[in-house]
């Protein structure tokens, strides 16, 4: 356990090292989730009775989206496990006494979690701190909060274990961009990176709904605001857990197949 | 202008060199704007219209910004990955080139595959074109031809605004994304949909709304003033201070070393 947290901790501070960047970054961010706003902002004037979701939830779920970007985003891969493997240096990561799958589950994950935390907290401050419709409001209770913590906190596992999917293709393919594009592009749909799943049309909701692109970002977005709640939102929570879980699993078993057919050429 | 045409064939025919990576590379291309497509696509499911303005007409407006995003992301690719460029110490090799630095720029890096997106953007428009209700006369397609080539022309100035920063600061500004790849995303809706002020800023400052927005209420017969057709050459003057910028850039210069 001790040499993956390590592996964790180094990522986790090798990518504070880019401060200016982030701050780049959060601009971007900010103006970015602006004008997403102001986008459905018109849609919900043209009818609100048509809009799926409260204004001020759809606000949250913009600002909670751009402040953990990091966190949920199905197209941020590590360029260095991609390198590695292309270049055969995987060959030395598995002379390692390591396991693979949780090395690179490691790496990931502090990547990710350090970028979130540089991100996450000036966008937060001043999403909070915006004149009543355009900011993030304070979720219902103190249960619900709770709930999105431990909702976000599966989201992260079930985006990394989606992730660590791709690598593993990788590996036995080589060429990554296949998987890569797809994940990129069809997934953040899915995930309702693009328009929260509530815009969606019933009928396909339904089936997304049960995919694992939606125990991403969707879940822990809409329960911070309210829009999931009760049975749905225990529904959702166990969606969560299931897809972590058996993406794990399966990831790592897969992992560990291709690990025996691997063959590391020349050298 | 001889020597770019040169440099054109020889992108080419070199990225025919992998066939089957770049049509994946192409398709991907393709795919992530085919999300965004989706988006639009569900959101008027829903609602029918935003801000006055019908699915179809919005899918011009969609198509023509993708398609002046995409030729400008093909063909100005230099300028977009220049940071790489000054950081392996290609550019010093460029400025001994007894030839124009941007020419040398623009014809060494043509990235084909961005076509993809171009496809898409013109299969939304043999969707929109007769299904948006414009009576297409002679005047209107010219005003959408000026649209597609001024446009392309904004975003390549974009792209030169990013390069010419780089020079200053040797890694890219994530900034600049929100004009680039941001103006490819928000421009699926007219920008007045986003309010004046931000229609003001994209009309004055970043004259994105210049070549989309205003042309665009001309073509749907919905614009005050005639002269709204011939405002897409004006964003033309934006170019001025992108290459005022880049000149700047140029003298600035210092090698990275390598």
């Amino acid at each position: 356990m001790k040499k993956y947290l390590s592996v964790f901790r180094i990522r986790f501070i090798h990518s504070f090292q880019y401060r200016a960047a982030a701050l780049a970054g959060v601009a971007t961010q900010f103006a970015w989730g602006f004008m997403e706003i102001l986008a459905f902002r018109a849609f919900y004037a043209s009818d609100p009775a048509a809009f799926p979701m409260e204004f001020h939830e759809l606000v949250s779920y913009i600002w909670l989206q751009q402040a953990f970007l990091a966190v949920t985003a199905l197209w941020f891969f590590d360029a260095d496990i991609f390198e590695a493997i292309s270049s055969g240096g995987v060959a030395y990561e598995l002379a390692r006494p390591m396991n693979l799958y949780f090395m690179w589950f490691a790496k990931n994950c502090g990547t990710r979690l350090s970028r979130a935390l540089l991100r996450c907290v000036p966008v937060l401050a001043v999403a909070f701190a915006l004149p009543k419709p355009w900011g993030v409001s304070l979720p219902p209770d103190f249960m619900t909060f709770v709930c999105f913590l431990i909702s976000m906190a599966l989201a992260f596992f079930v985006v990394v274990a989606l992730v660590m999917l791709v690598y593993v293709i990788t590996l036995r393919s080589i060429s990554p961009l296949g998987p890569r594009y797809f994940l990129g592009a069809i997934s953040e749909l899915l995930a309702g990176a693009t328009i929260p799943l509530p815009f969606f049309p019933d009928k396909l909701r339904a089936i997304v709904e049960l995919l694992p692109f939606a125990s991403g970002q969707n879940a822990p977005l809409r329960i911070y605001s309210g829009n999931l709640a009760g049975a749905e939102m225990a529904q959702a929570m166990l969606m969560q857990l299931f897809w972590a879980i058996a993406l794990t699993a399966g990831g790592m078993l897969w992992l560990r197949a291709s690990e025996k057919k691997l063959v590391v050429q020349g050298g | 202008m001889r020597l770019y045409f040169k440099y054109l064939g020889i992108q080419l025919r070199c990225q025919m060199q992998h066939k089957g990576s770049f049509f994946l590379n192409m398709i991907g291309q393709a795919l992530t704007s085919l999300t965004t497509f989706l988006g639009v696509y569900f959101m008027f499911l829903r609602f029918h219209t935003v801000a006055g303005f019908t699915f179809e007409e919005v899918l011009l407006c969609f198509a023509t910004v993708l398609l002046c995003f995409s030729a400008a992301e093909c063909f100005g690719r230099g300028f977009d990955a220049f940071s790489r460029m000054l950081g392996n110490g290609q550019f010093d090799r460029i400025l001994v080139r007894p030839r124009n630095e941007a020419l040398q720029v623009l014809g060494t890096n043509v990235d084909f595959t961005r076509l993809g997106r171009f496809l898409e953007a013109l299969a939304v428009f043999a969707y929109a074109i007769p299904k948006c209700g414009v009576a297409w006369t002679w005047d209107k397609a010219a005003t959408l031809l000026m649209m597609l080539v001024c446009g392309t022309a904004v975003f390549i100035g974009l792209f030169v605004v990013y390069a010419s920063l780089c020079f200053f600061t040797t890694e890219g500004l994530e900034f600049i994304n929100i004009f680039t790849d941001g103006g490819r995303e928000f421009g699926r809706y007219p920008f007045s949909v986003y309010g004046g002020r931000v229609l003001k800023f994209f009309t004055f400052v970043v004259p994105l709304a210049l070549f989309q927005y205003y042309p665009f209420l001309y073509l749907l017969g919905r614009a005050q003033h005639w002269w709204y057709c011939l405002l897409p050459p004006i964003s033309l003057l934006f170019l001025i201070p992108c290459r005022f910028l880049w000149k700047l850039g140029v003298r600035h210069f210092r090698s990275t070393g390598s």
